[in-house]
């Protein structure tokens, strides 16, 4: 027999799952968009905010019915909880993702020349960091968790890293300014993108574990 | 995992160590050691016949009663042994008072029904009286309701009265721990959250031990809630502790309703 808190666990971790998928989609268009300068990929990446937007909206509506119906307790209770926040981080990458491809719309504007920073390595890690925390919610895996955390650090320094190969290139090309810029930009929002993946992995350490690490691990 | 039922409780008012209950031949409770806080609110939670109900009447003896019961172990209300043969158990009922799940008001008026204990302990001053039936009833939430017929009968309160009547009975000599076994299951919503209410205010003068088979209840009224199962406890703790992250997975799987 499956009870009620049970079914309803159930239906809203298949919804969560549709938009993971579906951000996680938006988010490896946005980085084809930039490495391949692609204006028409870019807009259709920019496009897809409402609807990203609109399935965060009914799962949130989906969560308070469940809470306000079923007044979970103990792990029914952190569950639901989890699933709040790690819905709204999904939706703040999408649109993270969508701020890239608003970036390849000014930079197709612009002069082509090579991406400034290690991209692809930074993008590769990020995305890595956004499936292994949905991995890890789905597989209930601390230890996945835990390694999405530990990388945040690695995307932190090549952030970092970025910056200074853009502050010297601006000083080679000034006439190159604008373009620089947004780059620089991009690479702060695979930065941003990973902090939210480690959120992610955060209530996924919460949910099993039921003590709060952030801002501790 | 942190151990799920010892925890240090400060300046506990009742300390139950080592008990056991037998009815005739048949153990109710095993081995059950735990403080109970002074001045909060700790509910037994447990399905039926887990022996919540049981120990709840061990602390007033309500047991004695019971043929062939038996206990072993020791209850402490501050430093009288409950247990002792030479127990006063009139006196223990005064310091520890009871709220069953049935109210159960006397035949008579609703003012004699409050001052019912203090008469039997020999007072008779009208004004100690008067002063007690005021006190108890504002202190049960009733005082404004039955101010203006103190004479009539209390069987003409309503279920809700009736039961608010029985707490303001029970507080009126005083005790220091009131029991209360299912108080509000007999009860409508609406008298359910009075009671519920009064159970918060109380709490500022009295230790209440609760028994209740409304999970919620135990969340929203408690401090404490020591889970019992089969006559063992299973996890004692701060509700708010509980009933997030219990320690126990008996504890999750009974507060989740998947049991068995």
């Amino acid at each position: 027999m499956t009870s009620h808190i049970a079914r309803e666990k159930e239906k809203l971790k298949r919804r969560l799952l549709t938009l993971s998928a579906d951000v996680e989609e938006t988010y490896l268009l946005a980085v084809r968009s930039l490495e391949q300068m692609d204006e028409a990929l870019a807009k259709k990446v920019a496009g897809s905010d409402d609807r990203i937007d609109r399935q965060e909206v009914d799962l949130e509506e989906e969560c308070l019915k469940v809470l306000a119906l079923h007044q979970p307790v103990a792990n029914d209770l952190r569950f639901i909880v989890s699933v709040l926040k790690i819905n709204n981080d999904l939706e703040r990458i999408a649109d993270m993702a969508v701020n890239i491809s608003e970036r390849v719309l000014d930079l197709v504007k612009t002069k082509p020349m090579d991406i400034p920073f290690e991209f692809s390595t930074m993008s590769q890690k990020v995305y890595s960091m956004v499936k292994k925390s949905l991995d890890s919610l789905v597989n209930l895996d601390l230890h996945e968790a835990h390694e999405v955390i530990a990388l945040d650090d690695e995307v932190d320094a090549l952030h970092h890293k970025s910056y200074g190969l853009v502050i010297e290139k601006i000083r080679q090309q000034p006439d190159n300014i604008e373009a620089l810029i947004s780059y620089l930009v991009v690479s702060r929002y695979l930065e941003r993108i990973a902090d939210l993946a480690t959120n992610i992995a955060e209530d996924v350490h919460y949910l099993i574990e039921g003590d709060i690490v952030r801002h501790i691990m | 995992m942190s151990d799920p039922i010892r925890i240090s409780i400060d300046n506990p008012v009742v300390r139950v160590n080592n008990l056991n209950f037998y009815y005739g031949a048949s153990q109710a409770l095993f081995d059950i050691s735990l403080d109970f806080p002074r001045e909060k609110v700790t509910a037994l939670i447990g399905p039926s016949g887990c022996g919540k109900s049981t120990m709840l009447r061990c602390f007033n003896r309500m047991n004695d009663l019971v043929d062939g019961a038996r206990v072993e172990g020791s209850i402490m209300l501050d430093d009288t042994q409950v247990n002792d043969a030479s127990m006063d158990v009139i006196e223990l009922r005064r310091r520890v008072g009871m709220v069953f799940q049935k109210s159960n008001p006397f035949p008579k008026t609703i003012y004699e029904n409050v001052v019912y204990g203090l008469r039997i302990a020999g007072e008779n001053n009208k004004a100690v009286l008067d002063e007690a039936v005021e006190r108890s009833l504002q202190g049960a939430a009733l005082w404004d309701e039955v101010k203006d017929r103190l004479n009539q009968s209390a069987l003409g309160l309503s279920g809700g009265q009736m039961q608010r009547l029985c707490i303001a009975r029970a507080i009126a000599v005083n005790p220091e721990v009131v029991l209360m076994d299912e108080p509000c299951s007999a009860l409508d919503p609406k008298s359910t959250i009075r009671v519920e209410e009064l159970i918060g205010e109380l709490r500022s003068k009295y230790t209440i031990i609760i028994v209740t088979h409304n999970m919620q209840q135990a969340a929203r009224v408690s401090d404490y809630t020591a889970f019992l199962y089969e006559g063992a406890l299973v996890e004692y703790g701060l509700t708010r502790e509980l009933f997030v992250k219990p320690k126990s997975k008996q504890t999750e799987d009974y507060i989740t309703g998947r049991f068995g």
